[in-house]
């Protein structure tokens, strides 16, 4: 599925060809690793406790995730037609689905880039000897470091305040921080450049094949971090606790259709340019088993290093106390050590417990280390950039790190942007006379205005509520009408049909079920559960603030009521297309205006396409 | 023989005045705490009389560098309650009066280093602390003076931010790039429009490439021919 530019027909008289077997698997490969692998399924894993997130994702790609790739690949391919004009000619009163698509697609495009922002600005900043997060800087006077930065570390305070310049709460605003438009303007400027050009399918060796080349060699160096086997273990140790909680299989399906881009509408667009003979059954497994690989290999050595982190902090802290106790019982230097700290203090508090009290000595734990170390969109950032200061040649391996996320962000980009401009396209909103390197241009520009919001100084809580709000139950709920109007109105003989055409054989038994049953009732029982949920508590949010009791913890708010309605606004608006376009078929129906045969209508449709 | 005692008097008597003078708290007087198994771990060396003699030379030659004229020597730097940590109180006497003890501020100034954005200078007053710390292979937190806070060295801050140059070569080489692309994709437009216009030559041309027995083998459908009369003509 190579990229040729917005020119392309739906109708299919350019076919592009594969040079060989390998390009093809590469292609796919790139097209299933994403930014969603790198930095949103590690977010995920540590929110829900590392390992708990496992098994409602496996269950969810099995389930949720495979069916509907394959059934998006399958009818892009077989009617060759972008995500309007399939779902228009499946049933013109479920045309707004495609809408539905767009404007999901559109409001991913928004934050996303934004995350291809911080990449380039921790790119730019990587040609630094010393890098920028490996010391924190000295205050006004000099006399010692800036306090914010002695309290949590100077890997999180160049994250939270050199680059995002975080506001504490919500409701304060900041500034547009100019910096971070800078480089959403470089974001924006190489999308735009980048998609009007295309790329070459021979580019496709170097792509796919370098996020596995950097990522082995973090691991490597991961495996290698004193800690990093807690890490693991944290990661791989399954806990059912929060698997009671609706919010984990909802972000579960929706972390796939994200990662898998399903729901978005591009991977309709991009099937239809495949052979009509092309075995998609083949390319749905391949493409989602290897997407959730390399998410899970991606998160090993993230955890690895989430351990050397937590186990540093652990023995700083456990330090911190050795060293108050050592000075204030004038006891010889390194008689305690970090093995035998508990009989020394068991001993000292058994003597003398008032002096020892007076110490304020911390509690020390390793577990709580391992659950506060980074959560949020900023934890590939603030891991990663951790790792690279403890390798030499610092500056290499970060620039080769960023390189690795920004090319990967780059060829989601395209995806989501195919997923706009199409349909627009197609829905003839384009005027005739505008060439079509200006309208993306356009659209770009209007996009990188929307998206300064989120170069405020409270963006980063911002991204958050679109990346919880918007990539997940609009997607949930375009992916329930996609399988029912395939499965039920389509009918499944009809698409078994297409399917013995297009791959050879009929689809087996496990396909049918997934389809007919399983799916559609699993996105259903998810969100109305996760519906129900919402409606009882108060969702809150991690805010940065450094004045906050228990810094460099997060403190917990509860969002504002007008945030909240937002967030409801930001869910609703994507699927509120699905009834209006159905209501409106009806009204245009009832009424006459097209005719009164409804499958003229429907060719005529098709035919405007 | 008067001479005598007296002299004996002052041997004795001295070091007897001087250890009172050096007392744990003393107005005048630092403490400093050592930890030297921090520091080196497996080459760390055993804190014994001969380091604390060090210790007492390097607080004089601190001291003569600070004030140049007075000559300091070992005997004036009194240390007093050692313990196993290892940490003990020092204070100083002046060389000339050993009753008198030099005051807190002085012995800081002389002891700390100034913080300067200039490479070390070996014979400036700033950086005692710095040769301080290195006769004995400590640092400033591992060899520390209680209530001297060592000041902290300037980081290098380049005029421009090394990123925005960065970003300056990439969004400069992105915008050429579109400029670029804009004129080249405007300039085959421009072509395609010039060659529609142009009547039969270069058509007959294109044509003759693909017609063998009067059919047109044209396998791709090329849009720039939208006209069909000037197509059947032929």
């Amino acid at each position: 599925m190579p990229e040729e530019g917005m020119e392309n027909s739906k109708g299919g008289e350019e076919r592009p060809k594969w040079n060989n077997k390998a390009e093809y698997l590469l292609t796919c490969i790139g097209f299933a690793v994403g930014l969603g692998n790198v930095w949103r399924f590690p977010y995920l894993c540590q929110i829900y406790g590392g390992g708990a997130f496992l098994i409602p994702y496996l269950i969810a790609l099995v389930f949720q995730g495979l069916p509907l790739l394959y059934l998006e690949l399958a009818i892009g391919q077989r009617l060759r037609m972008g995500s309007i004009g399939v779902w228009n000619s499946i049933s013109p009163y479920l045309g707004g689905v495609g809408v539905a698509s767009m404007v999901v697609s559109l409001c991913v495009s928004l934050f996303y880039n934004t995350i291809v922002a911080w990449v380039l600005w921790y790119l730019f900043n990587s040609f630094q000897e010393p890098l920028p997060w490996s010391q924190c800087p000295l205050n006004h006077n000099n006399t010692g470091y800036v306090e914010e930065c002695v309290e949590s570390t100077p890997v999180n305070y160049f994250w939270y305040r050199k680059t995002l310049n975080i506001t504490p709460n919500m409701e304060t605003s900041g500034s547009l921080q100019w910096w971070m438009v800078v480089s959403l303007a470089t974001a924006w400027s190489i999308v735009y450049i980048c998609f009007i050009r295309g790329s070459r399918p021979s580019a496709v060796y170097v792509t796919a094949t370098f996020p596995y080349l950097v990522l082995t060699i973090f691991l490597v160096r991961a495996l290698t971090l004193p800690g990093s086997s807690e890490g693991l273990i944290y990661l791989f140790t399954p806990d059912v606790r929060p698997l009671s909680n609706p919010q984990v299989w909802l972000d579960a399906a929706t972390q796939i259709f994200f990662s898998l881009s399903v729901a978005f509408g591009g991977l309709i667009s991009f099937s239809s340019y495949n052979s009509q003979k092309n075995n998609c059954e083949r390319d749905a497994v391949l493409v989602g088993v290897i997407n959730s690989a390399t998410s899970i290999y991606a998160s090993i050595p993230i955890f690895a290093i989430l351990g050397f982190k937590a186990h540093t902090n652990y023995v700083t802290c456990l330090n911190g106390n050795i060293l108050a106790l050592t000075n204030e019982f004038d006891i010889s230097d390194m008689n305690i050590t970090v093995e035998n700290y508990e009989q020394w203090f068991d001993s000292l508090n058994g003597t003398h417990p008032s002096r020892v009290s007076d110490l304020n000595l911390k509690t020390c734990d390793l577990q709580t280390f391992l659950d506060q170390s980074a959560s949020g969109t900023g934890l590939a950032f603030i891991v990663f950039t951790e790792a690279v200061i403890s390798m030499p040649g610092s500056q290499v391996w970060a620039v080769l790190f960023f390189i690795m996320l920004f090319s990967l962000g780059l060829s989601s980009m395209f995806g989501n942007l195919e997923g706009v401009l199409t349909p627009l396209h197609d829905l003839k909103l384009v005027p005739k006379w505008m060439p079509n390197e200006l309208f993306t241009a356009l659209i770009c520009l209007v996009l990188f205005l929307v998206s300064l919001i989120f170069t405020l100084g409270s963006g980063n809580y911002w991204l958050e509520i679109f990346n919880s709000y918007v990539g997940s139950v609009p997607l949930l709920i375009i992916a329930f009408f996609e399988i029912i109007a395939v499965a039920y109105i389509y009918g499944i003989g009809r698409f078994s049909d297409d399917l013995e055409f297009m791959t050879g054989h009929r689809p087996n038994i496990f396909w049918k079920v997934c389809w007919l049953v399983i799916s559609p009732l699993m996105l259903f029982v998810v969100l109305v559960a996760y519906v129900a949920v919402q409606a009882q508590t108060h969702p809150t949010y991690p805010a940065w603030n450094p004045d906050y009791v228990n810094f460099p913890d997060t403190e917990v708010l509860p969002y504002p009521d007008w945030v909240f309605a937002i967030c409801v606004l930001l869910s609703s608006v994507p699927v509120i297309f699905i009834p209006l376009v159905a209501i409106y078929r009806l009204i245009c129906c009832m009424s006459g205006r097209h005719s009164e045969d409804p499958t003229s209508s429907v060719l005529s449709v098709v035919m405007a396409l | 023989m008067l001479v005598r005692i007296l002299v004996l008097l002052y041997l004795v008597g001295a070091p007897a005045l001087a250890q009172t003078l050096c007392q744990p708290n003393a107005s005048n007087g630092y403490r400093v705490r050592i930890s030297i198994k921090t520091a080196l771990g497996n080459q760390a060396y055993e804190w014994n009389e001969n380091e604390m003699f060090l210790f007492q030379a390097t607080m004089a030659f601190a001291m003569r560098r600070y004030y140049k004229t007075e000559t300091y020597n070992v005997d004036n730097i009194i240390v007093c309650n050692q313990t196993r940590r290892v940490s003990f109180w020092f204070v100083v006497i002046s060389p000339e009066n050993p009753t008198m003890l030099i005051p807190k501020a002085d012995v800081e100034k002389a002891v700390s280093a100034l913080t300067t954005r200039l490479p070390c200078r070996p014979m400036s007053n700033s950086m005692s602390r710095h040769r301080i710390n290195n006769a004995f292979l400590l640092t400033d937190r591992t060899l520390e003076f209680l209530g001297i806070h060592p000041t902290l060295a300037e980081p290098v801050n380049p005029d421009t931010p090394p990123w925005l140059i960065v970003f300056g070569v990439v969004i400069g080489a992105v915008f050429a790039g579109i400029i670029a692309l804009l004129v080249s994709s405007l300039l085959q437009k421009r072509r395609k429009e010039k060659g529609m216009m142009e009547d039969g030559q270069d058509e007959e041309d294109r044509q003759m490439k693909g017609v063998e027995n009067g059919i047109n083998l044209d396998g791709i459908y090329n849009r720039g021919f939208t006209d069909d009369d000037r197509f059947t003509k032929l």
